[in-house]
């Protein structure tokens, strides 16, 4: 029993110092808040507008990482493949144009229209949404399943594991992890890790 | 018993959201560098690894205490904290420190932006490029807490081991260093 009394101190010590530090963002099985941001085609979304819905393929990506551009047929891929199942992309850019200019809503519009994109792309204005994410770059996959308590995030990471080459690519994560999703199977990759570009704040 | 092992997995798991939780990010304005050369620069040394070649860079039995940046030339705050490295490795090779560059930049970018690069600004450190698409296995094995963004710095000696999701001033770099030193 004094063990236990112990380390019930300690969890207590460590959430206490827990809170004041800065929120890490979140977590498998958190539920991911919704936001209303300006789109590229001049609307304002959030998820509460998708009624018909499973769930989201949320991607933290920007016009200016060489990350965020080699994946950005692979983006629209995904888009076609999982909106009519129920998971539409929705491109978030979490960069603040004040230190990224070519990230600026100009930029993103000549950009979603250029690469012919099928999914809002949506300027994280004040850059409010990205810590709350957690997401530390770009590009960052969340992808979240519509529930009763919200939205959970059922995947934090990666889209695949080949930034060069599609034709390369051995594993998809995203399109594994929304496919378990949609037939009720447990996501073997979870989260999964890759080089971005830092979200500039 | 089952309730005190029960205990222990949550007190670890919310020591991992701790330190987790703990990265210091300071993010900085930079404007990208202009890389638009004419000359041939592909004859430049440069030493090509994948994960496996990389990690003997990234352990010592030695008694030098070594500077790993993960960088790229197409990363702005990378570029803007490279001199502050480089003044590093000059300022403290006699106290037995080693500065070592290891470029994460796209293979098919070696010749036309790394080499250029590396020329153009006379890198003295050591640079390296790391060729390894596996990122899920060696991000977390290089550093659980490495979200794989970058810059991302490692310093260690064979006593010591450090990771850093963040950009440094040279001050700042002097200031950990110093405590690798004592």
């Amino acid at each position: 029993m004094k063990h236990i009394k112990g380390i019930f101190a300690v969890i207590a010590i460590v959430m206490l110092s827990a809170f004041t530090t800065v929120s890490s963002g979140y977590k498998i099985g958190d539920i991911a808040t919704d936001f209303k941001l300006k789109s590229s085609d001049g609307t304002s979304v959030s998820l509460s507008d998708y009624k018909d819905a499973k769930g989201f393929i949320v991607i933290f990506t920007c016009n200016t990482c060489p990350y965020s551009v080699a994946y950005e047929d692979r983006i629209v891929a995904l888009d076609k493949k999982y909106k009519g199942k129920g998971y539409p992309v929705i491109a978030i850019m979490p960069n603040n144009p004040d230190v990224q200019p070519q990230d600026n809503m100009e930029a993103m519009i000549q950009r979603a229209k250029s690469k012919g994109f099928t999914f809002p792309y949506l300027m994280d204005e004040g850059q409010k949404i990205s810590p709350q994410y957690g997401a530390t770059k770009t590009p960052e996959v969340y992808v979240l399943q519509k529930t009763s308590k919200g939205n959970q995030v059922k995947y934090i990471g990666a889209i695949d594991d080949n930034y060069q080459d599609a034709s390369a690519v051995k594993s998809k994560y995203v399109e594994n992890a929304v496919d378990a999703l949609l037939s009720g199977q447990q996501i073997k990759e979870p989260q999964t890790r890759a080089i971005g570009c830092s979200i500039k704040l | 018993m089952e309730l005190y092992f029960y205990t222990m997995r949550i007190v670890c798991l919310l020591l991992l959201i701790l330190t987790a939780s703990c990265k210091n990010e300071s993010r900085q304005n930079e404007k990208a560098v202009d890389l638009d050369y004419n000359e041939d620069f592909s004859t430049v040394p440069l030493e090509i690894y994948d994960f496996e070649g990389l990690k003997p860079f990234l352990k010592t039995n030695t008694d030098k205490t070594y500077v790993v940046n993960f960088w790229a030339t197409w990363c702005a705050p990378c570029i803007k904290e490279l001199p502050y490295f480089e003044q590093l490795n000059a300022a403290y090779s006699d106290k037995n420190v080693e500065v070592i560059l290891v470029s994460l930049d796209f293979p098919k970018k070696y010749d036309s932006h790394l080499k250029p690069f590396i020329k153009k600004n006379n890198l003295k450190s050591k640079v390296v490029a790391l060729d390894d698409n596996d990122s899920n296995t060696w991000i977390p094995a290089i550093n659980p807490d490495w979200s794989g963004a970058i810059p991302a710095t490692l310093i260690f000696n064979k006593e010591k081991r450090q990771f850093y999701e963040k950009t440094f001033t040279y001050e700042e770099l002097e200031t950990e260093i110093k405590q690798f030193l004592n």
